[in-house]
């Protein structure tokens, strides 16, 4: 793992994390879609909040893609995961919010299964064409 | 009845998003190093070759279906029961999918972080 691949990593939990609190934050103010008539979901986009959301969340979508072609999907999912964590200790330290205990324990529970697979390694399939190449990369870095 | 549907569409979420991750994983490594290919190619190669790998365009289709099925999941569940359980059986698809579609070795390691981050997803919904 080079520091590149630890950037794009953390790029997928921070642009995940700003992109779902920034759609949250913009249909609370577009007011809620009524299943029967989704034509609202198009209007909402139009709202700043929705629209700066899509655009993390296409960034998010990016370092995600661009991950997998050099990670387990095993890997990086949980990985991705520290994107609740984050968007918790956000809502604790920037807003204040009362955490309560089961959602504390949800976080050690999240940041223990991250710290599981970081500490292996990163790639563990076997293909035909790029293993090879895959796995020398990996023992150099 | 009305579980009975909240349930049924967390089932089509957890399958149409495994599929599509792992559809996303399978073009990935077949493209190869994204990082690399931009430096010796370029970002319009790299973006013409992701486009252009049929799997990838099926993984966008199978998150497709995930995102509507979520929608339709809402109008007939909670948010507070289906988005959960969706993502959090989503981990542990994942890591089933991935061994057998992807051979990916899922050891020990890796099944206890599917396991502690489904739970932990789980319990900071409740």
């Amino acid at each position: 793992m080079t520091f590149r691949k630890y950037l794009v990593l953390a790029g997928i939990t921070v642009f995940s994390a700003t992109g779902d609190s920034l759609l949250a934050r913009g249909m609370k103010v577009a007011g809620s879609v009524s299943p029967h008539d989704l034509s609202g979901l198009i209007f909402s986009i139009l709202n700043p909040w929705v629209a700066a959301g899509i655009l993390f969340l296409l960034a998010f979508f990016a370092s995600y893609t661009s991950a997998l072609s050099w990670a387990d999907l095993t890997y990086v999912l949980p990985a991705s995961s520290l994107g609740y964590v984050l968007v918790a200790l956000v809502g604790r330290f920037v807003f204040l919010e009362q955490i309560p205990f089961t959602r504390w324990l949800g976080i050690a529970m999240i940041t223990a299964g991250v710290g599981f697979v970081a500490a292996g390694p990163s790639v563990t399939a076997r293909h035909p064409h790029d293993s090879e190449q895959a796995i020398s990369q990996e023992a150099r870095s | 009845m009305r579980d009975f549907y909240a349930w049924v569409a967390v089932g089509l979420i957890v399958f149409a998003s495994t599929a599509g991750d792992v559809l996303l994983s399978y073009s990935m490594k077949k493209v190869g190093d994204v990082g690399e290919l931009w430096k010796r190619r370029g970002l319009l190669h790299v973006i013409g070759r992701i486009l252009s790998t049929p799997t990838f365009l099926l993984a966008i289709a199978g998150f497709a279906v995930a995102f509507y099925s979520l929608l339709f999941g809402l109008s007939w569940g909670d948010l507070s029961l289906v988005a959960p359980a969706s993502a959090s059986l989503t981990f542990v698809a994942n890591a089933v999918a991935a061994r057998i579609f992807l051979h990916e070795r899922v050891g020990r390691r890796r099944w206890a972080a599917a396991l502690l981050v489904a739970g932990g997803v789980m319990l900071m919904a409740l």
